[in-house]
Order: structure tokens, then sequence, then C-alpha cells
């Protein structure tokens, strides 16, 4: 296990979040005609943060579906989103952050460009890392549940106001074709551009930056990371403290101390690199996180 | 038992995830989040 087996890993990851977007996105004639897909898969959502004002979008977003149904005069809570969101949580936690995210994928792709120098985070990382709690609690949950009209009905306010995903799927591609749709864009439009441009910019030095500090979505699974089904396990009878798996990995977490960080969005690159296979994943696991022992009881 | 007893939160999440899907579907949420789906929608894609 070595370096060629993480560039391995790492193809492999690229293909799946490339054939999930694919597939999840597959409907051609929106792209074409400037129109959206209207069938009945739209009432189930789709794991990652795809804008189903996408063209192409053949499932709902989740953050977009729970803010539709708070901000609805008829609901004051949630009780599918948030059972969706306990089920994909209970199951994978934050592999859908590496895996299956069609903005995640863009935010790798950004950063694999060959300029300037990389940095794995931002400075102020540990306060900064909070602030998609609090866009999930404000942005998401707490203005369209409270902020409403005189018939009761809120706004989306994260996809309104910050969400780069809906602007970059959705509305870029509905603007190039849509004559119409590009008439009425107006200041909005600019600044969610400018939101747009800032991260694709700050995505080329920083290893996904929205996925860090703003993705609300990011925040719900981190809750889940310690108890979904699928976890991480550390083998202390084999893991030497040689730091590789921190080194390589693109959030700089220490996998071999806190192998099921809220932080981790379970790409696979610690497991792929460990010189001695100490860090393993496993779906039902039947042993803690940290598995004890020392590498002394192996001779 | 070890291993549902090192599972029990997950297991329970499941189990609680699944009976929200349950009742949300029972309340019509589905059909907000298809109404709200199928129609570009403005805010989303920074029309206002």
């Amino acid at each position: 296990m070595d370096r060629k087996q993480g560039t391995k890993q790492g193809r492999l990851r690229l293909g799946v979040q490339m054939i999930f977007a694919a597939l999840t996105n597959g409907y051609v004639a929106g792209f074409l005609q400037g129109k959206i897909y209207q069938g009945t898969s739209k009432q189930l959502c789709l794991p990652g943060l795809n804008c189903y004002s996408c063209p192409g979008a053949l499932g709902a977003c989740p953050i977009g579906s729970l803010q539709a149904v708070l901000s609805s005069r008829n609901y004051g809570f949630s009780f599918y989103i948030v059972g969706f969101f306990l089920i994909i949580g209970a199951l994978v936690g934050r592999l859908v952050c590496g895996w299956l995210c069609p903005f995640g994928l863009v935010q790798d792709l950004l950063h694999r460009i060959p300029l300037g120098k990389k940095r794995k985070k931002l400075p102020g990382h540990g306060w900064l890392r909070w602030l998609k709690y609090g866009v999930l609690g404000i942005l998401v949950i707490l203005l369209p549940l409270f902020v409403v009209d005189e018939v009761g009905q809120g706004s989306p306010w994260f996809c309104e106001y910050l969400c780069p995903s809906g602007t970059l799927f959705g509305g870029w591609p509905l603007l190039l074709v849509n004559e119409g749709l590009r008439s009425v864009a107006g200041w909005l439009f600019a600044w969610k551009n400018l939101i747009l441009v800032a991260l694709i910019l700050l995505s080329v030095a920083v290893y996904r930056p929205f996925c860090q500090y703003f993705c609300p979505l990011g925040a719900v699974y981190s809750w889940f990371n310690k108890i979904s089904l699928y976890r991480y396990q550390v083998d202390l009878k084999s893991c030497v403290n040689c730091g590789i798996c921190q080194k390589s990995c693109p959030l700089d977490l220490p996998v071999f101390q806190i192998p099921n960080s809220g932080e981790c969005i379970r790409c696979g690159k610690c497991k792929a690199v460990c010189p001695t296979g100490a860090i393993q994943s496993r779906f039902f696991p039947g042993n803690n996180e940290i598995i004890k022992g020392s590498p002394l009881e192996r001779m | 038992m070890g291993r549902i007893r090192n599972n029990f939160w997950g297991l329970s999440a499941l189990g609680i995830g699944l009976l929200f899907i349950w009742a949300g579907i029972h309340r019509g949420e589905v059909f907000t989040v298809w109404n709200k789906a199928i129609y570009i929608c403005l805010e989303c894609i920074g029309i206002g």
C-alpha cells in the first residue's frame, strides 16, 4: 500500500463521482431545450447537493427540499427530509460528500489544476469550519421557517443568496438556452455569480472550501460519521504512528487518532496509503473505531 | 449481540429515519417536494 495505491484509489473515486453525477443528471433534453425534468423521480431526494433546477436533474436537492417544506405554510417540520437525512447519515455518513456529491466533484477537479500553492485549509480553519452549522441553522432552517409573507409562505434563503451549486448547475445551463430567463437576470444573479467565482478561484488553491466551511448538507452528514453503519477503524496492533495517513489526507485529519471525524469525507486515501494496512473501513463493524493493542504484539 | 451493540445508534437512526419517511409521505410532504422540484426555482438559480 503506497502512493501508487493512493493514485489508483483516487482514479476510482473520480470515476464513481463522474458516473453518479452523469446518471443523476441524465435528462439531456433539458440541457438542449432549457427546461427541467418533471417526472415522478423528482419526489425522491438525491444524496448530494444537486440542484433540482439543473436541466438534467432526475431527483430533488435535499437542502432545497427541506427549505421548500419548512417555508410552506402547511408544515413546521419535515419528517420526509429529516427521515432521508437519518437514513443516508446512518448508512454512510459523509461518504456522500467524498463520492456522490456533484459540487464536491467540481471542487475536486478545480483543485487538480496545477496553479499556485495548494493548501489543505484556510487560516482560521478552527472556527471557520463552524460556519457550515450556522448556514444550516440560519439560512436553511430558521429564516425559511420564520420570515414569512402575509399568507405564511417563506423563502429558500440558502438557495436564493448563497448556493453556488444552483448557480452553476441550474442558473448557467438554463440562462444559456432560455432567452426569457436571461432577460430577467438582475443583481441577485450577479451576487450569486460573485460567490461562485470566488469559490471557483478558492477551490483551485484550497481543498473543497465550500464543503469545509459552508455546506449545510455536509454539516448534517457530519453528525453521523461516528455512528453510521459504514465506519473507519484503526487497528493499533498494526499502526506504527507514521502519520502518513494525515499527510495524505486532503483535509489534514489525524485519521490514526480520530478515524471517524465529522470533517472526514471518507475519500479513502488514508486507507490506500497506509503502509501497514492499519486503517480499514467496514459496514456494520463488530469492533470499536480504535482497536487497541501495540505494534509489539505482532512480534 | 456485540455487532448490534456496536451499531446501536446507527441502527436506531436508520429505524427512526424509516418511520419519519413514512410519516412524511403520510402528511403529503412528498407532493410539496415534487411540486418545488418540477418547476424552475427562480430563487435557486439566482433570478429571485
